[in-house]
């Protein structure tokens, strides 16, 4: 089983993110679980939401103490959040930022990427969620970058639906190193 | 870790978030009514029906009421109409339906209703707790409770199925752990609608009001008759745990998914066995498997139907066992809690019982972790306990 913790603020759809992830790793055959922290919905504060993914059915529904893998939405909520708490042997950090991980002080294997830009450049907003995602699949080898496409896909409509999946690319395509 | 191909095995699973299962499934059971009151503590589960109702997708007839008490109030009507009926509901919202979910069990409407479990005020809390339908246990409503989002579905047409039977005729809550389910995405299975045809019958009353042909439904009942009242709706809550069975049954044989009022889980040479209802399962079985590794030799007994209360069928899982542990998300303040005192009483003059000992865990949406269970455990092996006590406590702030 892998466990993923989502780091982010209120309003930056870090539940939505890890509701996708779930989906997408049901597509791509896995059996999956996603649920917020349950706490006080305010804008900005920093929220957590969890993802599970198993060859077998989920059945344990306490929150992720001990991820193997973060991602964090918000790189300025390091300052008063340890994200890599609990981190497993071996963890994955995934971060939207530009600082370079060597300058970070982090345990595991540390990845940014600057996705509130890439979510500034296509969607227009700064919301980096799925784009997030994209450097999630790009950054592991267990979550094909066209399941996550689908379940972006499924979520939004029209031209919205469109710039996300451009995104999600854009970002997996740059954790990849496929855009050099 | 090896795909499994989820979708190979069963190309009906779908991933969807326990309130939409949920409403998706009432879909199914084609309620005439449904009536909510769309405001805080409400679920997703009656905004989903709400959608569909207004997408045409779902044939019912939809009433937004004024408050909790009403839209109980409504389905009673309803249903004395002849209609099938739905509402969910949680917490603040169960808790103001108290007086009304009286009459609908006393005037015999087999009202099925999802019951949303949510910690009950003060201090104001919105989160999952199940000390809402524990405190509603006498109203004579049958309470279902639910593992995981397949069974918050599956349970549905089983609730209708028995709920109507003319010989129960008793007002129904399926009870599905509040955020830990209704929050959660995961897969289920939607039962087909058209299965659900065929497994639940349609509702024919015998008496139902009729301008036509009238009649007085909840009329007065004085010191002449009122006990035979609450005799029959006792009788009928004991006969329905044999009625429950066969629909599970039945639903299994249809539908692939097999229920039970309880179910053993490593139980055969356990001498510790572990108590609850709901969510909680889940956790519990990952940490008795756990212990099993270590050489503890633990399991579960999981309690689908708390009414009926399957007496019989209690004792002859856990009896021969030493220990029994229950962990349960509700407190009967300055005397255990529900789940508990209901089996200590059931078992009470049995042989070969086991020494029961209960957790309150969980309350208010506080999370609950596999090292918690473990800890349980292993306090009780270590040291003298009292026999009901609350665990995860924050003593520094006491």
């Amino acid at each position: 089983m892998k466990e993923i913790r989502f780091h982010g603020r209120g309003g930056q759809g870090a539940v939505t993110a890890a509701e996708l992830l779930a989906v997408a790793a049901f597509y791509d055959g896995y059996y999956s679980q996603a649920f917020p922290a349950f706490g006080v919905e305010r804008r900005g504060a920093p929220v957590l939401a969890f993802t599970r993914i198993s060859d077998r059915k989920i059945r344990r529904r306490s929150q992720i103490y001990n991820p193997d893998y973060v991602i964090v939405q918000d790189s300025s909520l390091m300052s008063s959040v340890n994200v890599a708490e609990g981190l497993n042997d071996g963890g994955v950090i995934v971060i939207n930022g530009t600082k370079d991980p060597k300058n970070l002080d982090l345990p595991g294997d540390v990845r940014t990427i600057d996705a509130t830009k890439i979510s500034l450049d296509i969607i227009g907003k700064p919301i980096t969620n799925t784009t997030m995602l994209g450097a999630f699949a790009g950054a592991v080898d267990f979550i094909s970058i066209d399941s996550i496409k689908k379940a972006v896909g499924e979520r939004f409509e029209g031209g919205l639906r469109e710039k996300n999946i451009q995104a999600v690319e854009v970002a997996y395509n740059k954790m990849k190193g496929l855009d050099k | 870790m090896i795909k499994s191909n989820i979708l190979k095995e069963n190309p009906k699973m779908k991933i969807l978030e326990g309130s939409m299962a949920v409403a998706q499934t009432v879909k199914t059971c084609k309620p005439n009514i449904v009536s909510a009151y769309p405001i805080t503590p409400q679920t997703h589960i009656v905004e989903d029906i709400a959608q569909m109702v207004a997408d045409g997708e779902m044939q019912a007839d939809y009433i937004k009421v004024d408050s909790e008490f009403s839209a109980l109030s409504a389905l009673i009507g309803a249903c004395a109409t002849g209609a099938r009926t739905y509402s969910s509901t949680t917490s603040q919202g169960l808790a103001l339906m108290f007086e009304v979910l009286f009459n609908a069990s006393g005037m015999r409407m087999p009202i099925v209703m999802t019951v949303v479990n949510r910690a009950l005020s003060a201090p104001l809390n919105i989160w999952n707790d199940q000390h809402d339908s524990i405190a509603v246990r006498d109203a004579g409503w049958i309470q279902l409770y639910a593992e995981d989002n397949q069974e918050a579905c599956d349970l549905l047409p089983i609730a209708y199925k028995v709920a109507e039977d003319k010989e129960i005729l008793l007002p129904t809550m399926c009870c599905m752990d509040g955020f830990v389910l209704t929050h959660t995405f995961e897969p289920v299975v939607i039962p087909e609608e058209s299965l659900v045809d065929e497994f639940l019958p349609s509702f024919r009353p015998d008496y139902v009001l009729d301008p036509e042909n009238p009649v007085t439904i909840g009329a007065y009942g004085g010191p002449e008759i009122y006990t035979e009242f609450r005799y029959q709706q006792h009788n009928a809550m004991i006969n329905a745990e044999e009625k429950i069975e066969r629909a599970m049954n039945e639903f299994g044989e249809m539908f692939g998914r097999e229920y039970n009022l309880v179910d053993g889980y490593r139980l055969d040479d356990a001498d510790i066995v572990l108590i609850s209802m709901g969510s909680l399962l889940g956790t519990m079985k990952d940490a008795v498997d756990d212990m099993r590794e270590d050489g503890v030799k633990v399991g579960i007994l999981k309690i689908t139907s708390y009414r009926p209360f399957p007496k019989e069928k209690i004792y002859e899982k856990i009896r021969g066992i030493e220990t029994g542990i229950v962990f349960e998300k509700d407190v009967s303040i300055g005397m255990g809690a529900g789940l508990l005192n209901d089996l200590k009483s059931s078992l009470y003059g049995k042989k070969q019982t086991p020494s029961l000992y209960g957790f309150a865990l969980g309350l208010g949406g506080r999370d609950v972790t596999i090292d918690n269970i473990k800890d349980a455990v292993n306090k009780l092996k270590t040291s003298k306990l009292d026999d009901f006590g609350f665990i995860n406590l924050r003593e520094e702030v006491l």
